[in-house]
Formats: structure tokens, C-alpha cells, sequence
């Protein structure tokens, strides 16, 4: 079964005790690519909007799936009110370096004189890691409590809907990356209070979105390894997307594989076929949910497969109504 | 179409798609049927799965290709003519390498490798697996005498990611914005105490001159190599545009990776590099046609039992929901393609982690489109 060790505290690691997730003012989403990142991002952040905080979801570079989803088009890197207490932005690296230039230099005229600077423009694509920086900067930004952008109202939650694992790491460790090589000066101070606070857990929180499947179990259990190492985070949920519900028991595989030769027409052994089908993949399923539990030590949050061609919104609701009973 | 036909005349092999695809295995399956026709291959992989991994041998270090057992595809039914080599990747160590190569001297070399922008350039920001993917194909097309390369890209979020980031990262290197550093009035020489110009004076107070001085030493560490980058940079550019080149783009059949692999296509009309088809893994095939559930659920009822035959039609009206989707996007990609060149594989019941894994999909790549459509009435029928 798969729900029963939530508790455990296996190879001397215990699940530390933890704002509840939709406390923190700030939730990474992450995960292998194509697990559906941005579907939990989304649920997570109506679940949180129908709770009454104040959310953004914020996506990285291009993407603006979040707000596609509400059918906009393009956020562009302006916070839209995407539903009642929903907010998405899409943070594009070249908005977020003028805007931090701005931030820094108290006098417009010198911001605008460096970022028009041509100096600064080759500054600012040579210098490795400053998207990924900056990126930061903006989500930092977004979940103070005073933000620092002119008019912009405060957010009880931020959710970023961050890039895929391997890149996802790099993203946050960039403004720790970036204070070590400064050590001294404002990207060397900012870098460290980012750093401070994306390893705070009373403030800061990680969901890592998997499949039941062997690389996305994997991947999470080497990402749980390298956020620990090179970050010091734990993850707080691990949210499995696309699970089936078991249909069809050991008793029914019994009676099913024997319909398969026997049943009349071609149409009912396709029928059995795929219903055969469901029961291996199903099966295939829990497999990896027991080894992905096993490797992390507690149970996921299981959200599950729905047989629709497109997800539309009330689908979002949907899973994030199942959430909010897993939460 | 099949994968036999999109090879003829190829030395290379790219297979590109969005991340959670299937890629890796079916550049694995890919790199595995070219071998048994009796070619010479190598497959580098990125970041396969560890069952599929360990059954190639995948895990011994080295970043270099190592011959794997025939016997072991024997074992699996599928005769070897020819040789599989296969690799796994690494990022920072093909990044090191490009480094050691291009260096004029022992010293720059050191230099590079030890500045701590070098180690964020080489391991962490986006785009660097992907240039380092073709640095090392285009390493094993130089150095070895393989008949085939194939070549699995990173699992980027963006499948365009893969033909962007080596630009991006080569335009770096080509040297516009570092040249800007490395002249005699620019920034490195500023930082180095002679700098009094305003916006210098401004990037000063904004970044810190720490910063700016790791930065400095960096480019014009590296500044020594810019030739050399840029002659990679011209000459891996004309193997991705080499007419023996193919890209094989993989995608499922949902909306977004179908989505994907049609602006990949658009893009790699664009840059005029060559196409050979799309594989659509994972496909629902739709088995009801005209019939109704409920007419399913009677048939069966004697046999299974009412209850029982119910969730068997229940089931089967799910599954035809997604064989109507995957149709549908399908279509949509074809109707997309100047020519439509698609493979489609079935769901399989099993995840592919193994060598025999590796065999079922293989049937499907490498059969003719008449051949490919009985062995889906064996699988699912």
C-alpha cells in the first residue's frame, strides 16, 4: 500500500516537520521535463487563490503556459490577473536585468545609461549565469513583503514554475554561485539574501512533479541528492501525475486473459486487450510509486490520469480540488 | 517510411523532440537496428534510463564509447552484422575538453579551467549540455571511423532549446561581446585600475568589483581561444547542415510535443538543415471504430460477469477517448509536414528498460509501413 509510511524514517532520514506547504511564501515546482510541471503549478496555485492568498504563478523565459491556460496569450513579464487572487508572470532575463538595474541605481538617467550602453549589453550576454541570476532576483523580488517595484501590491504566495531539473538546480544556486565569486558589493549582498531566503523552509518550499515512471522516479531521487548537496533544501512534497486508478485486480487479470482468446468478436478481445492493458501498465505504475517512496521516505501526493484529449480549466480545478485533500 | 530509409546515405543521426518523449530510447533502439544491418555504430545517450543503462554497459566512465556484447542482442533475438558502441555524456567533461583542445598553452588551459565562471559556464547554464552534445558528436565524426552517429539530445523543456543554445553559446565565443572586453581601452584593462569611464564607473557600483575582476580574468583567459571557437563554431554548423545529417525529431502524440516537433520542423526548414521524419511514440490506436461500449459490455457479460464486463467497456470508451486524440494530433502533424514522413508506435504495455525492450520498438522503426501495421494487430488485437 502505498500511503501507510508517511511517518517512516528510514536510512537516518526523518521528514523534518514543515510549514504546510501553502504557508511558505514561496514554492519551486520542478521536475523531469514533460511530467507536467505546469499543470501543478497552475492547481496549485488555484488551490492556494481559493484559499484567499493572494498568488502569482511565474514562469520562466518564453513559456506563458500558465497564462494560455486562462486563454491570454502573453504575460510579458507584467503580473496579470489571470482569475479572482490569480496572478501569472512570465520572467524573461532582459526585462528582469532593467528592472534590477533600476532597482540598484536610485537615479533613472544612470540606469538607463547603462542598460543602454552597449558595454553592458555585451556585459550582460558574456557573463555566464546572469539569466539565471536575474531570473531569481525577479522571484526573490516578487515574494517580499515590501516589494521593491514601484505600485506592485504584495503576494501572500509566489509559485515558480521552474525549469526542468538539471537546469532547475543551476537556477537556484546561481545567486549563491554569484555572491561567492563577488564576495563583496550589491550583487554580492542581493545574491546572499536570495541565497537566505530560498534555504529558509519556514519561507521557502520545493514540489518536485514526477511520473510513475523509471526516469522520473529516478530523476527525482537524484535531484532530492543534488538539492541537498549542493543547496541544502529538502523537498517538501513529491506530487505524481498521470497515476491510474487500479481498474482491474489480480482476479479480473485471470478472467480477462482468458476472455482474450474466447471473446466473439474482434471489437470485445480488443476490449479485454486494453482492459488487460490498463492492469500491467497500472501495475507497472505502483511498482515505481513504491520505489519512489521507498528512496524518499514518504508517501506522494498522487494526482490522477485523466482520459482527456486537451486539459481545459475545469480539469485544473479538478486536480487541484484533489490536492487541496492530499495537501 | 521507416527508419532504414531515412538513413540511406547517413552518417549522422540527430534525434531531437521535448523533454519525457521516449528520446533516449529510441535513439538506443535507432543506434541498436543500423548495427544489426551491419553498420558500425556509436549511440551517445544523455541521460538514459539506469535499467537500459546498465544492460548497454553505459555506466563505466570515460565519456568515450565502448563496444557493446553482440551476444547480448543475440540473446534478445536480434542478430548484430555490424557493431553498437554506445556512450553516456558528460556535460563538464566534454566541456573540459573542448577547452583543453582549443588552448594555446598549459597556462591559459589552467587558467580557464579554475576561474569559477568557467565552472558556472561549463556545468550550469542553460545551454551548455546542449553545445556540449554536439561538441562530442562532432568529436567522434572527427576522430573515429564510426558509419553512424547517433546522437540523443538533452531533455530540454524546449525542444528548440537543442538548436539554439550552441548558437547562443557560440556567439559567445565568437568573440562580439568579449572582444568589447579584451581591447585595450576595455573592460578587463578597466578593471584593472585604469577605468574612469561612467558607464564603467555605474557596472562598478551595480556588480562589485570582485566580480568584475573574476570576470576579467576569465575572458581574457579565454580570449585566446576565440580563433579557435569560432573555426569549431563554422565547422560544426556545416555538419549539422551536412546533407549525410539527418534529424530524426521524437515526439508523443499530445497536443504540446506535437506542438514542438511541428516549430522544430518549421526550424529546421528554416536553417535549412536536413529532415528525415517524426517518430510518434506511445500512440493510442483506436480499436472501437463504429462499435458502442454498451453493444462490448453485453458480449462480454457472459463470460465475465456483468460488473466486470461494465469497467471492461468503461475502460475501452477511455481508451478510445485518447486514440481519437492522438489521431487528431496526428493528422494535425501531418497536414503540417511538406512531406509527411511519420512513424507511429503503439503504447506498449512496458516501459522500455531493457535490451528486449529495446528489440519491440526497434520492430516497429525498422519495419516496412505494411509490416508495421500486422505488427500492430499482434500487439494490439
Amino acid at each position: 500500500m502505498l500511503r501507510v509510511r508517511a511517518e517512516s524514517s528510514r536510512a537516518g532520514y526523518t521528514l523534518p516537520a514543515m510549514t504546510a506547504l501553502l504557508d511558505k511564501r514561496l514554492v519551486f515546482v520542478t521536475g523531469k521535463g514533460g511530467v507536467g510541471k505546469s499543470t501543478v503549478a497552475v492547481a496549485l496555485g488555484l488551490l492556494a487563490a481559493r484559499r484567499g492568498l493572494r498568488t502569482i504563478v511565474a514562469e520562466v523565459a518564453h513559456q506563458d503556459r500558465v497564462a494560455k491556460v486562462f486563454g491570454r496569450d502573453d504575460s510579458q513579464f507584467r503580473e496579470v490577473e489571470i482569475a479572482e487572487g490569480l496572478y501569472t508572470i512570465s520572467i524573461d532575463p532582459q526585462h528582469a536585468i532593467d528592472e534590477y538595474l533600476r532597482l540598484q541605481l536610485p537615479v533613472k538617467t544612470l540606469a538607463d545609461l547603462l542598460s543602454g550602453s552597449r558595454m553592458f549589453q555585451y556585459f550582460a550576454a558574456a557573463t555566464p549565469g546572469l539569466s539565471e541570476l536575474v531570473t531569481m532576483g525577479k522571484v526573490w523580488e516578487l515574494a517580499q513583503l515590501e516589494r521593491r517595484t514601484r505600485d506592485a501590491a504584495r503576494y501572500d504566495l509566489v509559485i515558480l514554475d521552474a525549469p526542468a531539473t538539471g537546469h532547475g538546480v543551476a537556477t537556484m544556486r546561481a545567486p549563491k554561485t554569484f555572491a561567492d565569486i563577488a564576495r563583496v558589493g550589491p550583487i554580492a549582498n542581493q545574491g546572499r539574501a536570495i541565497h537566505a531566503m530560498i534555504t529558509d523552509r519556514e519561507s521557502t518550499g520545493v514540489v518536485v512533479v514526477a511520473l510513475p515512471e523509471e526516469m522520473p522516479v529516478n530523476e527525482t531521487l537524484s535531484l532530492r541528492d543534488s538539492l541537498r548537496d549542493g543547496l541544502g533544501l529538502e523537498l517538501d512534497r513529491v506530487i505524481v501525475n498521470g497515476v491510474y486508478e487500479q481498474r482491474f485486480g489480480g482476479r479480473d487479470a485471470t478472467a480477462l486473459q482468458r476472455a482474450a482468446d474466447t471473446a466473439g468478436t474482434p471489437t470485445a478481445r480488443a476490449a479485454v486487450r486494453a482492459a488487460l492493458s490498463e492492469h500491467l501498465r497500472a501495475r507497472g505504475q505502483r511498482e515505481q510509486m513504491a520505489r519512489l517512496e521507498e528512496g524518499t521516505g514518504s508517501a506522494p501526493v498522487l494526482l490522477p490520469f485523466l482520459f482527456e484529449p486537451d486539459l481545459d480549466l475545469s480539469a485544473y480545478e479538478r486536480l487541484s480540488e484533489r490536492l487541496e485533500a492530499e495537501l | 517510411m521507416n527508419v532504414t530509409e531515412a538513413l540511406e546515405g547517413k552518417r549522422i543521426c540527430i534525434c531531437g523532440g521535448s523533454g519525457g518523449v521516449g528520446k533516449t530510447t529510441t535513439a538506443a533502439a535507432i543506434a541498436m537496428g543500423a548495427a544489426a544491418e551491419g553498420k558500425k555504430v556509436a549511440v551517445v545517450t544523455i541521460d538514459p534510463a539506469r535499467r537500459l543503462a546498465n544492460a548497454l554497459g553505459l555506466e563505466e566512465l570515460g565519456n568515450e564509447p565502448h563496444l557493446v556484447d553482440a551476444k547480448l542482442f543475440e540473446a534478445a533475438g536480434l542478430p548484430m552484422k555490424g557493431e553498437l558502441w554506445a556512450m553516456m555524456l558528460d556535460p563538464k567533461r566534454t566541456f573540459d575538453e573542448v577547452i583543453e583542445q582549443l588552448a594555446p598553452d598549459e597556462k591559459t588551459r589552467d587558467d580557464v579551467l579554475g576561474n569559477r565562471i568557467y565552472q558556472q559556464l561549463s556545468s550550469a547554464v542553460a545551454g551548455s549540455q546542449e553545445y556540449t552534445a554536439i561538441a562530442k558528436l562532432y568529436e567522434l565524426d572527427q576522430d573515429h571511423d564510426f558509419d553512424l552517429l547517433v546522437l540523443d539530445t538533452p531533455p530540454s523543456r524546449n525542444a528548440l532549446d537543442f538548436l539554439d543554445a550552441p548558437d547562443r553559446l557560440t556567439q559567445f565565443f565568437e568573440g562580439r561581446a568579449l572582444q568589447v572586453f579584451l581591447r585595450p581601452t576595455g573592460l578587463a584593462a578597466r578593471v584593472m585600475g585604469r577605468g574612469t569611464g561612467m558607464v564603467f564607473g555605474v557596472l562598478k557600483r551595480v556588480t562589485g568589483v570582485d566580480l568584475l575582476q573574476d570576470l576579467s580574468v576569465f575572458f581574457r583567459a579565454i580570449g585566446g581561444m576565440i580563433d579557435g571557437f569560432k573555426e569549431r563554431a563554422v565547422q560544426v554548423n556545416k555538419l549539422l547542415a551536412d546533407p549525410q545529417t539527418v534529424f530524426l525529431l521524437v515526439t508523443s502524440p499530445e497536443r504540446e510535443p506535437i506542438d514542438e516537433a511541428i516549430y522544430f520542423w518549421r526550424k529546421l526548414k528554416a536553417a535549412r538543415m536536413p529532415f528525415g521524419g517524426v517518430i510518434v511514440n506511445r500512440v493510442h490506436h483506436d480499436l472501437l471504430g463504429d462499435a458502442d461500449p454498451g453493444d462490448v459490455a453485453a458480449e462480454l457479460s457472459g463470460e465475465l460477469g456483468d460488473k466486470l464486463a461494465q469497467r471492461v467497456a468503461e475502460n475501452f470508451r477511455d481508451y478510445h477517448v485518447l486514440a481519437e486524440r492522438d489521431r487528431r494530433n496526428i493528422e494535425r502533424l501531418e497536414s503540417k509536414l511538406a512531406r509527411p514522413r511519420v512513424i507511429t508506435i503503439p503504447y506498449l504495455d512496458e516501459d522500455v528498460h531493457d535490451i528486449e525492450g529495446l528489440t519491440r520498438i526497434h520492430r516497429f522503426l525498422f519495419a516496412t509501413d505494411e509490416r508495421r501495421r500486422d505488427l500492430l494487430d499482434e500487439v494490439v488485437a
